[in-house]
């Protein structure tokens, strides 16, 4: 039994949440009745299969967390078509912490969810269901098509969410989201296909070892290919001139989904790190380190952005998003340093900065439903019915969103600037990480001094406070950030072997596609070229 | 005499070029039909790597020559994809204008029409 379900654990984390979809898209809809939902049989059904369901897939992404940290590349091929031309789904070190990573943002999500938010629309949980088989997905394939495939579906089903309660500045946002996403599959598709065009191949594990064989004027189509696909995967993860979009879409869209989103640019970043760092790493031949150049600068000038953005911004929602933006840029800094140091420190960062981001989202909402009609906006208004506890919230969120010790943020900062040493870009790596951690800190103590302190006496204080079933969900983000912290020396060592993991191009050659992978020659073609045309009379 | 390649590359170029510019423009109608434009620009381009051929099966039989199938399933797999947001998206341009008012993608407001001539009265 237990060999069964670890031997079909790569898919199943994908089937979990699409059966659960289904299940919950025959159970019918409870949102839209003319009481919002509230008190259904219906919806409390579905409440109880989404968490049972999330529940669940926290449970399998822990094994398949624990089966990696062995060291154990587990490759599963759809249907059992051999590798290259059938569909791998490869679970390595990386993508079971990216599928651990899913789990704890989304558990919590739902679970805040259902204080109430699930019932403001139609279909909440099934599209949350939808998005998250998008994501595990994401993380476990090993074909670039098949990764198209599933950012559609978490797309998809993020464009639904996205416009979750509706109102007019959802859907203003949501088309200006939906068609600049449009757009970048179209990018994405090009890109794609510059690159089977070169190669012949789309498996990642065939990819690394063809990439290297491609010279001359074909390399120079092939980075262009590359290139096309860096610009899409950082529109995904809000790369510098990319990143406009990001703010407006997370500010507008309730708290849960925005919780949900914050893993939604880390799917931009863990493409990044495939297919640029590994595929078109080191050892590339002629397309080596085609992204180097661009990344590291545009990653500094992202993290400068974010946090100039936080300090402007008007709302604490908004705040929060430019704060993601942000996070984003520290996490592709490391990346664009191209070393396994930087690159461990970039996951832990990674992990910390999701969960951070998440928590604070959901605080915001915790916070703009005490403060009367001033909502989330950062202006003196009526004082809080919970100051001490969503105080205590917010300084911790603040403290690990800027770094401060003891608290993970400080670490995986840390981790970083003591990779970024031996590096040439190293003067201005360390300016823009404290100078961002210090300005992250100013923006939130803005906001804090604002929101705490800043009361108006003339109004009365809100007299209800949050339920437990909104606080306990926010508390449980926090509460994974400090454990991030308690359990730093395990997650570090995960995360070193994880980035080393990901240079071994041959041993993950050999698991995707067999032993013989590098004894024979890769160079034999899969198609023919047609032959050169007759000269018609 | 004008190659099949050629063709077929101006041709991918000439509707991309069409599908940027309806994208760019203020109203969401055009901006969906240049999505639409976009999207059948890449199908051609994504087909179009497989190699063009002539009178080759895509598929491995008897003849000595075969088309590239592969990209023949991507683009089944894009047009789909592509349909189904598409339809996503002219539902969300109608609903932003009946909750806004307006089609314009900024949610910006029409300026005021100029008062309609008065009906003649009988």
């Amino acid at each position: 039994m237990m060999s069964t379900l670890m031997n079909h654990l790569p898919v199943l984390v994908v089937l979990l949440p699409a059966f659960t979809a289904m299940t919950l898209l025959l159970l019918g809809d409870a949102g839209s009745d003319e009481h919002g939902g509230h008190g259904h049989a219906r919806l409390q059904w579905a409440r109880r299969i989404a968490l049972g369901s999330g529940l669940l897939g926290l449970a399998l992404a822990a094994l398949a967390v624990q089966q990696a940290s062995e060291g154990v590349l587990q490759v599963y091929r759809v249907g059992d078509w051999p590798a290259p031309y059938g569909i791998a789904l490869v679970l390595d070190r990386l993508g079971a912490l990216m599928l651990l990573l899913t789990a704890l943002v989304a558990l919590p999500a739902l679970w805040y969810a259902c204080g109430g938010w699930d019932g403001h629309g139609r279909h909440f949980h099934a599209l949350f269901q939808f998005q998250l088989m998008g994501l595990n997905g994401a993380f476990v394939t090993g074909d670039l098509f098949n990764l198209f495939v599933f950012f559609e579906v978490l797309l998809i089903a993020s464009y639904v969410l996205m416009a979750h309660g509706l109102g007019r500045e959802r859907l203003r946002v949501g088309l200006q989201y939906v068609v600049l996403n449009l757009a970048a599959s179209a990018l994405f598709l090009v890109g794609v296909a510059l690159i089977y065009a070169k190669t012949g191949t789309l498996n990642l594990a065939d990819l690394a070892l063809r990439v290297a064989e491609v010279q001359g004027p074909d390399a120079a189509l092939l980075k262009a290919g590359a290139l096309i696909l860096l610009v899409v995967f950082g529109f995904k993860a809000a790369l510098l001139p990319l990143a406009m979009w990001l703010p407006a879409t997370y500010a507008a869209s309730c708290a849960p989904v925005a919780a949900l989103f914050a893993i939604m640019t880390k799917v931009g970043v863990y493409a990044i790190l495939r297919v640029h760092g590994v595929v078109f790493g080191v050892g590339a031949g002629d397309s080596a380190l085609v992204a180097e150049p661009l990344l590291l600068p545009l990653a500094l000038g992202t993290s400068v952005l974010g946090v100039l953005g936080a300090l402007a911004a008007n709302t604490f929602q908004r705040l929060v998003a430019w704060l993601t933006v942000a996070s984003v840029g520290t996490v592709l800094v490391a990346l664009g340093l191209y070393q396994t140091a930087a690159w461990a420190a970039a996951l832990y960062y990674l992990v910390n900065s999701t969960l951070v981001v998440a928590a604070l989202f959901l605080l915001a909402e915790l916070l703009a439903a005490q403060r009367g009609v001033a909502g989330a906006r950062l202006e003196p208004a009526s004082a809080l019915a919970q100051p001490a506890l969503l105080g205590l919230m917010m300084l911790l969120g603040a403290a690990s969103a800027a770094g401060l010790p003891p608290l993970p943020g400080f670490i995986g900062k840390l981790m970083l600037l003591e990779a970024a040493g031996p590096h040439p870009w190293q003067v201005p790596v360390w300016c823009v990480v404290l100078g961002a951690g210090f300005l992250t800190l100013v923006g939130l103590a803005r906001a804090g001094s604002i929101l705490f302190w800043h009361v108006r006496e003339d109004l009365p204080a809100t007299a209800s406070g949050a339920s437990a079933k909104l606080l306990l969900p926010t508390l449980a983000l926090l509460t994974a950030t400090v454990a991030m912290s308690v359990f730093a020396d395990p997650l570090q060592r995960y995360t070193q072997a994880a980035a080393e993991q990901l240079l071994e191009r041959e041993a993950y050659a050999r698991a995707v596609l067999g032993p013989q992978a590098l004894s024979e020659p890769t160079t034999r073609p899969y198609r023919f070229e047609p032959p050169a045309q007759e000269t018609r009379p | 005499m004008i190659s099949m390649e050629f063709l077929v590359a101006s041709g991918i170029g000439f509707v991309t070029a069409l599908g940027i510019y309806l994208l760019l423009r203020g109203r969401s109608y055009p901006v969906v039909l240049g999505l639409s434009l976009l999207g059948y620009a890449v199908n051609v381009f994504i087909f179009a790597m497989g190699r063009l051929w002539q009178s080759a099966p895509p598929i491995l039989g008897s003849g000595a020559v075969c088309a590239d199938p592969l990209p023949q399933a991507l683009v089944l797999t894009a047009i789909v994809i592509g349909f189904a947001t598409t339809g996503f998206v002219i539902e969300l341009a109608l609903r932003s204008r009946q909750e806004g008012g307006t089609d314009h993608v900024d949610g910006r407001r029409d300026a005021p029409e100029a008062p309609a001539a008065a009906e003649p009265r009988p």
